[in-house]
């Protein structure tokens, strides 16, 4: 239930803007990789390209390839829809649908591929989806009740319970601790940890000290100036990145010259 | 707020507190302007439900043979006259909400989230365009080219249909309800597209987003984050637009042939009226206990009016915690 990623020489537009430029590098499944690097230097940009949520905006699109699994994601009779199906996707600003309740929330992937769900289906496929994002024990009482009834981080992780209930090959996170105390930052963590036992992980995070703490490998991304593209400056092994990277601008980003 | 530290503000003390005190009293006036405001509403409102209720008190309360001296009034009772009246302002009102609500649905889900955006743009001018149109244009428009129009489609409804009683009997020109609801439907498009464009415009993008990142179509995007989101809104938008349905005189008046029956035959002539129409159709030669008798019409078109209103809010307030507004 992981797939690798390979990415290869990718570059990435707003209309006539190229935002990232060049970028190949492979995501491993079952492990975390992280991507760290100044704000605009088009980290986001780039992970939502990995399931072609980039180019819902008008205008943007990309070049390059991106496989997963031999097929290439961009390939001409890649339908985008699919794509998403298998790479989920968790937002930086929790985002429970308003209008369904807890368990409906977690359904509400499920259902667009299957619509005729037994109830008792669905109840196992709840229970299950909840106790995976380590929320089950919280909400088990009140799955009737809205989404926006949780906390913040009972919002992060239910929204991971729903994207983890499709059962997708790859999970990206963009910065998904960035709305959260420091408290539910753990729990998110913690979760990480247990996911990347059958997930291909790739987190966006603005944090340090999270990218050390969740991730084997991290990848930094920089920008050279405003209207520049951002470019991938290196990857590698966490624990090498973060003590002795090969880049000068990686160790000045790491130990907080510059950034 | 008062200033209390000296060392930043050069200003004395005196001259500190003068500014507060002129901030207070703007502030103060800024107040009772919006309170004033705010209880004018109430004024006028109060105003017209106790003109409404004086002129028709000498018509409720009037006996039987003083109602039968009215000529156009025979019925045992004002209620009695009234009945049909109310039925054919709901029912023509509730057919054109019928047809303008999917439809302005339609169009504003086109213009927010499918059109291209210089598409979307023309096309919510001309919807607003036909806002402007004057009622008693569409009542020309309905009289004079939709009647001869619409005329083979309701032939071939009677023929084929009409084993239904509500398509039973069509007799031309068509000058029956059906054909009103379709013009007030044109009437009230604009404004029920107009106000729920802009609820579906507002739908977050984040939710948009989430829906898409779980493998949604464009459409099923629509339905599970742009709907129940609007859902409240496009409620608002159907009310204001039964509200100008239930109230419209002209356009009524200048197409159906009225009459006064409990009636569910849609496409036979002179079976309804309107209570908006009935009033400005006998307003001119009425004196004396008839206008009374009208006025008290007019305010059971007010109760409805504004038992729609109370209607629509106690639906939206109902799943008010569903609604993403926490």
């Amino acid at each position: 239930m992981s797939k690798r990623i390979d990415v290869t020489d990718l570059n990435v537009y707003y209309g006539s803007f190229l935002a990232v430029a060049d970028v190949s590098l492979v995501m491993e499944p079952r492990s975390v990789t992280a991507f760290i690097g100044p704000s605009g230097c088009g980290k986001s940009t780039f992970l939502r390209t990995l399931n072609r949520m980039h180019e819902v905006l008008p205008g943007a699109r990309v070049e390059g390839k991106v496989v997963m699994d031999g097929t290439d994601l961009y390939g001409a009779n890649v339908d985008p829809v699919e794509v998403r199906r298998q790479v989920g996707m968790v937002f930086q600003r929790p985002n429970p649908f308003p209008t369904m309740s807890i368990a409906d929330n977690v359904l509400a992937g499920v259902k667009l591929n299957n619509r005729r769900i037994s109830k008792s289906d669905a109840a196992d496929m709840v229970e299950s989806s909840l106790r995976g994002a380590n929320l089950w024990t919280e909400v088990k009482d009140r799955l009737d009740r809205p989404g926006s009834s949780l906390s913040g981080g009972q919002q992060q992780r239910l929204c991971i319970a729903r994207t983890i209930a499709v059962k997708p090959q790859v999970v990206l996170m963009d910065e998904p601790c960035s709305a959260l105390d420091p408290i539910s930052t753990l729990a998110i963590e913690d979760l990480i940890e247990e996911l990347k036992s059958d997930y291909t992980i790739v987190i966006v995070t603005h944090n340090m000290q999270q990218a050390a703490r969740v991730s084997d490998r991290t990848a930094f991304f920089n920008i050279e100036g405003t209207g520049k593209p951002g470019r991938l400056v290196e990857m590698g092994d966490t624990s090498t990145i973060f003590s002795s990277p090969s880049k000068k601008a990686t160790e000045d980003y790491i130990s907080g010259r510059f950034g | 707020m008062t200033v209390t530290s000296p060392t930043r503000s050069p200003r004395t003390p005196a001259a500190a507190s003068g500014g507060t005190r002129s901030r207070r009293r703007s502030g103060r006036g800024f107040y009772g302007l919006s309170l004033g405001a705010g209880i004018s509403i109430l004024v006028v409102l109060a105003a017209v439900a106790a003109f409404l209720l004086i002129e028709a008190w000498p018509a409720i309360v009037a006996s039987r043979e003083e109602l039968d001296a009215i000529s156009w009034l025979d019925a045992s009772s004002l209620a009695v006259y009234i009945g049909p009246l109310i039925f054919g302002t709901l029912l023509s009102s509730v057919l054109a909400l019928l047809f303008a609500v999917p439809i302005a649905v339609g169009i504003a889900l086109f213009i927010s989230h499918y059109a291209p955006r210089a598409i979307a743009q023309a096309l919510g001018y001309l919807v607003d365009l036909l806002a402007a149109i004057p009622s008693v244009v569409y009542g020309l428009w309905g009289a004079l080219w939709l009647q001869p129009v619409i005329d083979p489609f309701f032939r071939w409804l009677s023929d084929n249909l009409g084993f239904i009683p509500l398509f039973a009997d069509y007799t031309p020109p068509a000058r029956n309800v059906l054909a009103a609801s379709t013009v007030l439907a044109v009437m009230i498009l604009p404004i029920i597209t107009a106000v729920s464009r802009e609820v579906f415009l507002q739908a977050p993008r984040l939710h948009e987003e989430a829906a898409l990142a779980l493998g949604a179509t464009r459409w099923e995007m629509v339905r599970m984050a742009v709907l129940p989101f609007g859902r409240s809104g496009v409620i608002s938008a159907s009310m204001l637009g039964l509200g100008r349905a239930l109230g419209e005189t002209m356009a009524v008046l200048m197409i159906i042939s009225p009459g006064y029956l409990f009636s569910f035959f849609l496409l036979k002539p002179g079976q309804h009226q309107t209570i908006a129409a009935n009033i400005a159709s006998k307003f001119p030669e009425a004196s004396g206990l008839s206008v009374n008798a009208l006025i008290a019409t007019g305010l059971a078109l007010f109760t409805i009016t504004f038992a729609v209103n109370m209607l629509a809010r106690w639906v939206i307030a109902r799943r008010k915690e569903f609604s993403g507004a926490n």
